[in-house]
């Protein structure tokens, strides 16, 4: 049991770590805190992967000369990529929530939806009458 | 030997432990500014926990664009819309459901990962002897992570910029438009006040 939980506690952390990000994008309706808990599942992913590359002993994946035993050098250049990907995603997302904040004069999920409600509504209305 | 392992391990407790009690911070914080913050604090401790983890390059990548690029894009769109949650944090039941399910399928599996540090682990054994050997014969690169990014798996890094790329290009139509606040400011006014002037009764058209 000892050995479980040493051997795999890092994973059961940033599964936590997670699902944390999952239930602020889940749960809170503030567009800006949705990309924000968006970020914590992101990081928390990279996280896995790195840790996933992790050599116990290990040093770096750097060439110093001497023989020596390396972390996973391929996982870092994946989330190196991801990472950048990212911040691309990340501000399309922000865009959208300025665009939003334009169109609906708010950012709250809530108040989006009433808002298309009444206008789908007044349109019908308006079409028939 | 031991001793250096469970320092590892300590500050690996202690870094884990802190990113997630600033993920709850955020999420019951209702201040967006704070929340903002609280990323760039997240961001930071995350790129200790990869110094820890040997991710040396990942770790200055995570400090510099999630630290620093990403806590300004956030304030600026703070800048451009509200400071503040409109509702207090309320107990999503859906949500918990979904995280008690998901969280509990993902721990069911970790058994089957490789252990934590194990030098057999698959991702191991298979393609990365052959890129070690090679940064050091065939590219000469001592840094190897550079190495396998810029030539092994260069189509990556070709297609990272792509998604850059488009994602520019996105944020360029959504938000590049000709704009008017309130004052029937424009940039386009700014930079052309005659044919503002000439086109006055046509702007007053748009806002009806």
């Amino acid at each position: 049991m000892i050995d479980a939980l040493i051997s795999h506690y890092n994973y059961w952390l940033i599964i936590i770590l997670m699902m944390l990000g999952l239930y602020v994008v889940v749960s809170r309706g503030n567009l800006v805190k949705k990309i924000v808990g968006l970020n914590i599942f992101q990081t928390s992913v990279f996280l896995l992967y790195i840790s996933l590359g992790k050599v116990t002993g290990g040093t770096a994946p750097i060439l110093t000369g001497k023989p020596e035993a390396f972390s996973n050098p391929l996982p870092h250049v994946l989330i190196l990529t991801a990472i950048v990907v990212g911040i691309a995603t990340t501000s399309l997302g922000l865009a959208l929530v300025v665009r939003i904040r334009e169109s609906y004069g708010t950012i709250e999920e809530d108040d989006i939806l009433i808002a298309e409600r009444s206008e789908d509504a007044s349109k019908i209305n308006g079409g028939s009458g | 030997m031991t001793t250096s392992i469970d320092m590892v391990l300590i500050v690996d407790l202690v870094l884990l432990t802190l990113l997630c009690l600033t993920a709850l911070a955020i999420m019951l914080v209702r201040h967006l500014f704070a929340v903002v913050a609280l990323t760039g604090a997240f961001s930071l401790l995350s790129a200790g926990l990869l110094v820890t983890l040997d991710a040396v390059d990942v770790a200055f990548t995570e400090a510099a664009v999630g630290a620093g690029i990403s806590t300004v894009l956030m304030l600026g769109t703070l800048a451009l819309t509200r400071r503040r949650e409109a509702r207090s944090p309320k107990l999503s039941p859906i949500g918990l459901i979904i995280i008690f399910f998901t969280g509990a399928t993902l721990i069911y599996a970790t058994p089957d990962m490789p252990k934590f540090g194990a030098a057999d682990s698959p991702g191991l054994v298979h393609i990365v002897p052959s890129y070690i050997e090679g940064s050091e014969n065939d590219i000469a690169v001592p840094n190897i992570v550079t190495a396998i990014l810029a030539s092994y798996r260069g189509y990556d890094t070709l297609g990272e910029v792509a998604v850059i790329f488009t994602a520019g290009m996105g944020v360029i139509i959504l938000l590049g438009r000709r704009r008017e606040d309130e004052y029937g400011y424009s940039e386009e006014s700014a930079a052309f006040p005659l044919r503002s002037l000439a086109s006055d009764d046509e702007t007053g058209k748009d806002k009806s």
